[in-house]
């Protein structure tokens, strides 16, 4: 395995290296280098909003896709619940199964199913005192695998407030996996689960999984993939099958504030929105946000709904799930009574991962922001990016690390060539005429 | 003479505002590859000393220098001054105005959360002259 994987990556040949995903990044990942978009691995968070903002759509998701399923001999959908907001006058969410049925799955297992045993198991940690780990408080959602990547990568102090419990995908995964193998009599290694995605970021997650040794989860077919056959499917179905098996909790991880309702504990916050979150977790951090139990933080507007890979906007995925959610019960899956299961917690630890640092030295990291500060201010600080760089502060901090010459920067350049141009016509008075030497 | 120097201005009218400077602060420690721990109380002391120069000192400078052993973090302002500062200690005690604890600001937590996060602080006060609060960090210690 590579040391970074990405679901994120650049179409080369489509950008024509504008600086728009450069300033968007949330991380600060990308520059335009021999004019095309370069994104440093060691800092990508997987999230999307390049691939949302691109005009060029030069950048993309890699995703599985339906070929892949002749890999296995029992293959599994797993269906995340913003899925079921992609698709209009839905009032029975079986036809959506039985659609993925119809189109080569040999079975369905709801991520929503999983999500209800997530809810229990995070009611369990949160007020169970003899289970309970320490959590700090307040706890953080991991459900989120941008989010928690953004953590890793510039909140060291928040790493040990993030929820160490599996996501609702890879909780789908072992279950669905389980039930399979019970009803089959095939080896684990036969079956592939494969999660509908709204977003590459849990494409990301299943390929360099954190908290998780190895995920569960075989592959990730983005939402977009599979709705025009899906929806072609739903519309010729003669019967639909019972499956579905969630409940208003479930379908309600879909958007942004289900996971914390489902908590029955009023001292939470959902925020929801890349920079949002980058802004509840700085006030987190300064232990400014008051009492609070629990923070479920979604890196897209609107929660998974959100997502890059989803086809409908946002708001009208959420206004259907609003819908479809009005006549289902509460919630239908349930944990036994005593601990949280030993395969829903994470098996490692969340580690802060030192990307952002200028050096592992400190008193060279010391030294290099003076000459930042330095370059900062001949700078003309109007964050043009015509550098490639998203801000000045980035540029100068670019140009100490090695990664550019201060003459990228075109004010920089300009005033050089007048002197330059100074220094010539100063010459020319003395009556150089380009000649070998001036004369004095 | 610190390592790194930083200052900034600390406007007293805009309580919007409030929060830039330790904000700044926190992301250069952050890049520096400070001790986490000790980015936080630095963040955490230096946001409510900020606070205290938009409510009371009508503004001021802070002052910020970064050593690998110690941050010390100076904030200064011109305002009315305080006249016991002991009494200022203790937690609860607060003269900010209704329109600023509308706010959820002026719990009478600022100076008691600046003294438990830091492991120096200093009040130098003349009444009608001014406040000079220095603070200093240093990781590893608390």
């Amino acid at each position: 395995m590579p040391e970074f994987y990405h679901s994120v990556t650049l179409k080369e040949e489509k950008c024509v290296g504008c600086t728009n995903c450069v300033k968007r990044c949330p991380t600060e990942a990308i520059r335009i280098r021999d004019g095309k978009a370069f994104i440093a691995k060691e800092r990508c968070i997987d999230c999307g909003e390049c691939i949302r903002i691109c005009p060029h759509h030069a950048k993309r998701a890699h995703f599985t896709h339906l070929e892949a399923l002749g890999k296995f001999q029992y293959t599994i959908a797993l269906p995340a619940p913003s899925l079921y907001g992609q698709f209009n006058n839905l009032d029975d969410i079986d036809y959506v199964l039985t659609g993925l049925k119809q189109m080569g799955f040999d079975q369905v297992y709801e991520v929503s199913r999983a999500a209800e045993l997530v809810s229990e198991a995070t009611r369990k940690l949160m007020y169970n005192s003899e289970s309970a780990l320490p959590l700090p408080r307040p706890i953080i959602s991991s459900a989120c695998p941008a989010v928690v990547r953004l953590i890793r990568v510039r909140f060291p102090d928040l790493c040990d407030h993030v929820l160490p419990l599996k996501s609702p995908m890879e909780t789908a995964a072992i279950m669905a996996k389980k039930e399979a193998m019970e009803k089959t009599g095939l080896p684990e290694k036969d079956i592939g689960c494969f999660f509908i995605t709204p977003c590459p970021a849990k494409v990301t997650d299943i390929k360099m999984p954190l908290g998780v040794e190895k995920s569960s989860v075989d592959g990730a077919i983005a939402i977009s993939e599979v709705f025009p056959t899906l929806s072609h499917t739903m519309d010729r179905l003669e019967s639909v099958e019972p499956i579905a098996n969630s409940g208003i909790i479930g379908v309600g991880w879909s958007t942004s504030g289900g996971e914390s309702a489902a908590l029955l504990n009023e001292k939470y916050l959902a925020a929801d929105g890349i920079e949002n979150v980058i802004r509840v977790l700085e006030e987190v951090e300064d232990e400014r946000i008051g009492d609070l139990d629990f923070i479920e933080l979604n890196a897209c507007s609107g929660g998974c709904v959100g997502g890059v890979l989803c086809v409908e906007n946002p708001y009208v995925a959420k206004a259907r799930i609003q819908r479809l959610r009005k006549y289902l019960p509460v919630s239908q899956n349930h944990l036994a009574g005593g601990p949280v299961p030993n395969e829903m917690e994470w098996e490692e630890e969340l580690e802060f991962s030192n990307v952002m640092t200028l050096s592992t030295d400190l008193k060279q990291a010391m030294q290099m922001m003076v000459e930042i500060d330095g370059i900062e201010e001949e700078l003309p600080g109007l964050d043009c990016g015509a550098c490639g760089a998203p801000t000045c502060r980035a540029f100068a901090e670019d140009v100490v690390k090695g990664m550019c010459k201060k003459t990228d920067c075109v004010f920089v350049y300009r005033k050089e060539m007048q002197k330059v141009a100074s220094t010539l016509s100063e010459l020319e008075g003395f009556g150089w005429n380009g000649g070998d030497k001036p004369e004095k | 003479m610190s390592m790194l120097h930083l200052e900034y201005q600390v406007p007293g009218d805009d309580f919007t505002r409030a929060g830039e400077a330790s904000g700044d602060v926190k992301h250069k420690l952050k890049k520096l590859g400070y001790e986490p721990d000790a980015i936080r109380r630095v963040a955490i002391a230096m946001y409510e000393g900020e606070i205290n120069l938009v409510i009371h000192g009508g503004g001021g400078v802070a002052i910020v220098d970064v050593d690998p052993d110690r941050v010390d973090i100076a904030l200064i302002d011109h305002g009315p001054g305080i006249p016991d500062v002991e009494q200022a200690m203790q937690a609860g005690w607060s003269t900010a105005p209704d329109n600023v604890r509308a706010l959820g600001f002026g719990a009478g937590m600022g100076l008691p959360n600046m003294k438990k996060y830091t492991d120096e602080m200093t009040i130098d006060s003349v009444v009608g002259e001014g406040t000079t609060v220095k603070m200093a960090v240093c990781p590893g210690r608390k």
